[in-house]
């Protein structure tokens, strides 16, 4: 399979791999996929006080669309509130990799591992039950 | 592959040549270079002796049959048979087609059922589906976990409208070699014909047709230094197994193939099978120490693990899986070698490979899972650069990999309850 260059270019230079501790209070953790399906992110933001996402960090199991969905994302929620975060859609990323068809997937588990991680981040932070992510392990 | 043909091929190397970053094949199971010896007694048969094998009234024809029954002694020589048992076809899947669809719709008044394997070519089991849809009942019989077959397991399963069984001699991506002796005894005593896909064991294990109960076999060119697009199907004589045709029209290959054949692809598949019969020991002791040499190196990292049995193997396969990290990423670390991935990512189905998911591997194994596979063009120099660069590319995923520190982090993957996508 071809991939696109920018696909590559993730690949070969992932940014922000790397973890944070998981219990602290300003860290959001998503970990999205299974093993058996072939791929599984996990996305970490830091959180400032005022509710800025300042770092974000991942490790990804997956093929090479699915480790530069997740680099490219870490890229793009760093400076945004919790609330633009969650606007990132699946289809942004997918078209900024220029992802096939048969690779959406992976554009849908990062966008699934930022709800994850926002969500990890307001269950430590408000006792209001958030909705648990389609993808997320369940224990 | 050599340097040497790499460059004859692409002489401006660097320009846009998907080759040029591929410089180490090791993906010889999917097909091979033709042999250069092959390929120089292909061309006349091109050009100058181009005659059409059927025609009977001139010197064309003549020079032209002469060639292909002097390639139809080769291939025959090669799996100790009688040329008249050799029917040519397009390939492999069209001998495995033949003789699957033909002996079955022939002998249908016997019974309807079949037994293959689920470790089949898709060309097996494909064409069992299309008879099951004709009205056949088809059992798939599992493997164990080696990817070998259990002989009781295969006995329970032949009922009296058992017409065929059929089974692979070596598998294309494990290389198990299936006792094929022992399981045409069992249907011999059951009288159940016996096809065999030899199509990946030709030229590579020995194959001896006199003696053993095979009724059919398919075979294939490509896949030992032939051309594409060329193949047999043994049919045997004594006692006499009958097929109904698939494809009709001038009733050539006595009436079980029709069309005109192609003397160039035949010349060289005779070629091809000549010198696999003539070096076959040698090729194989030399790719066995290639195999091992390769098996060594990477086996000396965490968590490797080899798929299929290793004694019941073909010296030329290799099929690993690299626990933690994802085959198709493996791949894009390691561009400059040529091999496959039984990682679902490479196709459109999301499933990993239904071989190594047969042997009861993990869906994670499976994913991670390569096949390295070595020929006659492999070098020692090839197998040291591959250990190195499978080596960095494998400690470069783990590092990205969040399960691989979750296990050095000693937390059991399998307690994970993963929710499935």
């Amino acid at each position: 399979m071809a991939y696109s260059e920018k696909v590559i270019e993730h690949y070969e230079n992932p940014r922000n791999v790397g973890a944070f501790g998981k219990e602290d209070e300003d860290v959001g953790t998503g970990m999205v996929g299974a093993p058996a399906c072939g791929d599984v992110m996990r996305l970490q933001i830091k959180v400032s006080a005022d509710g800025i996402i300042e770092d974000a960090k991942f490790k990804t199991y997956g093929c090479g669309s699915a480790i530069a969905s997740s680099s490219l994302v870490t890229e793009w929620v760093k400076g945004k509130t919790l609330a633009q975060a969650l606007e990132i859609k699946n289809t942004e990323i997918a078209e900024e990799l220029a992802l096939p068809p048969v690779k959406i997937h992976c554009s849908i588990l990062a966008e699934d591992a930022i709800k994850a991680a926002v969500a990890d981040y307001r269950s430590k932070h408000d006792s209001i039950e958030t909705e648990a992510p389609i993808c997320a392990p369940v224990a | 592959m050599a340097p040497k043909l790499l460059k004859a091929l692409y002489p401006r190397s660097g320009e846009q040549d998907p080759m040029t970053t591929q410089a180490i094949y090791l993906d010889y199971a999917a097909t091979t270079p033709v042999d250069s010896r092959v390929a120089a007694k292909m061309i006349p048969y091109l050009t100058e002796r181009f005659g059409n094998p059927a025609s009977r009234s001139h010197a064309f024809g003549w020079a032209a049959e002469g060639a292909v029954e002097l390639a139809r002694e080769q291939v025959a020589a090669l799996v100790n048979a009688d040329p008249k048992e050799i029917v040519w076809t397009s390939g492999a899947t069209e001998s495995n087609n033949l003789a699957i669809k033909g002996a079955a719709r022939f002998n249908s008044a016997r019974g309807k059922h079949l037994i293959t394997i689920r470790t089949e070519h898709k060309s097996v089991l494909d064409t069992c589906r299309e008879l099951e849809r004709e009205g056949f009942t088809v059992t798939y019989l599992d493997v164990e976990a080696s990817g070998l077959i259990d002989l009781d397991k295969l006995a329970a399963a032949i009922r009296t409208d058992t017409v065929l069984l059929s089974v692979m001699l070596v598998n294309n991506e494990i290389g198990v070699i299936q006792d094929v002796a022992a399981i045409g005894a069992l249907c011999r005593s059951k009288g159940v014909l016996f096809h065999v896909d030899a199509a990946q064991a030709a030229g590579k294990v020995e194959i001896n047709l006199e003696t053993t109960p095979i009724d059919l076999l398919s075979l294939s060119a490509h896949k030992i230094y032939g051309p594409k697009g060329i193949g047999a199907l043994y049919v045997r004589r004594k006692p006499r197994v009958r097929l109904e045709a698939l494809i009709h029209g001038g009733g050539h290959e006595r009436g079980m193939r029709s069309g005109t054949l192609p003397t160039h692809q035949i010349v060289g598949m005779g070629e091809a099978y000549s010198i696999a019969r003539a070096g076959m020991a040698a090729e194989n002791e030399r790719i066995r120490w290639l195999r091992d040499r390769l098996w060594a190196g990477l086996s000396a990292m965490d968590e490797v693990y080899l798929n299929g049995d290793m004694d019941a193997r073909i010296p030329h396969n290799l099929n690993v899986s690299f626990n933690y990290v994802e085959g198709e990423s493996l791949l894009m670390g390691i561009k400059q070698l040529a091999v496959s991935s039984g990682s679902a990512c490479t196709s459109a189905s999301l499933e990993p490979s239904y071989v190594l998911r047969a042997l009861g591997r993990s869906d994670e194994l499976a994913h991670s899972s390569i096949r390295f596979s070595i020929g006659r063009f492999t070098t020692e120099a090839e197998v040291d650069t591959t250990i190195v660069l499978v080596t960095e590319a494998v400690a470069k995923l783990r590092e990205l990999s969040p399960l691989w520190e979750m296990v050095r982090e000693g937390i059991d993957i399998e307690s994970i309850q993963w929710a499935s996508h």
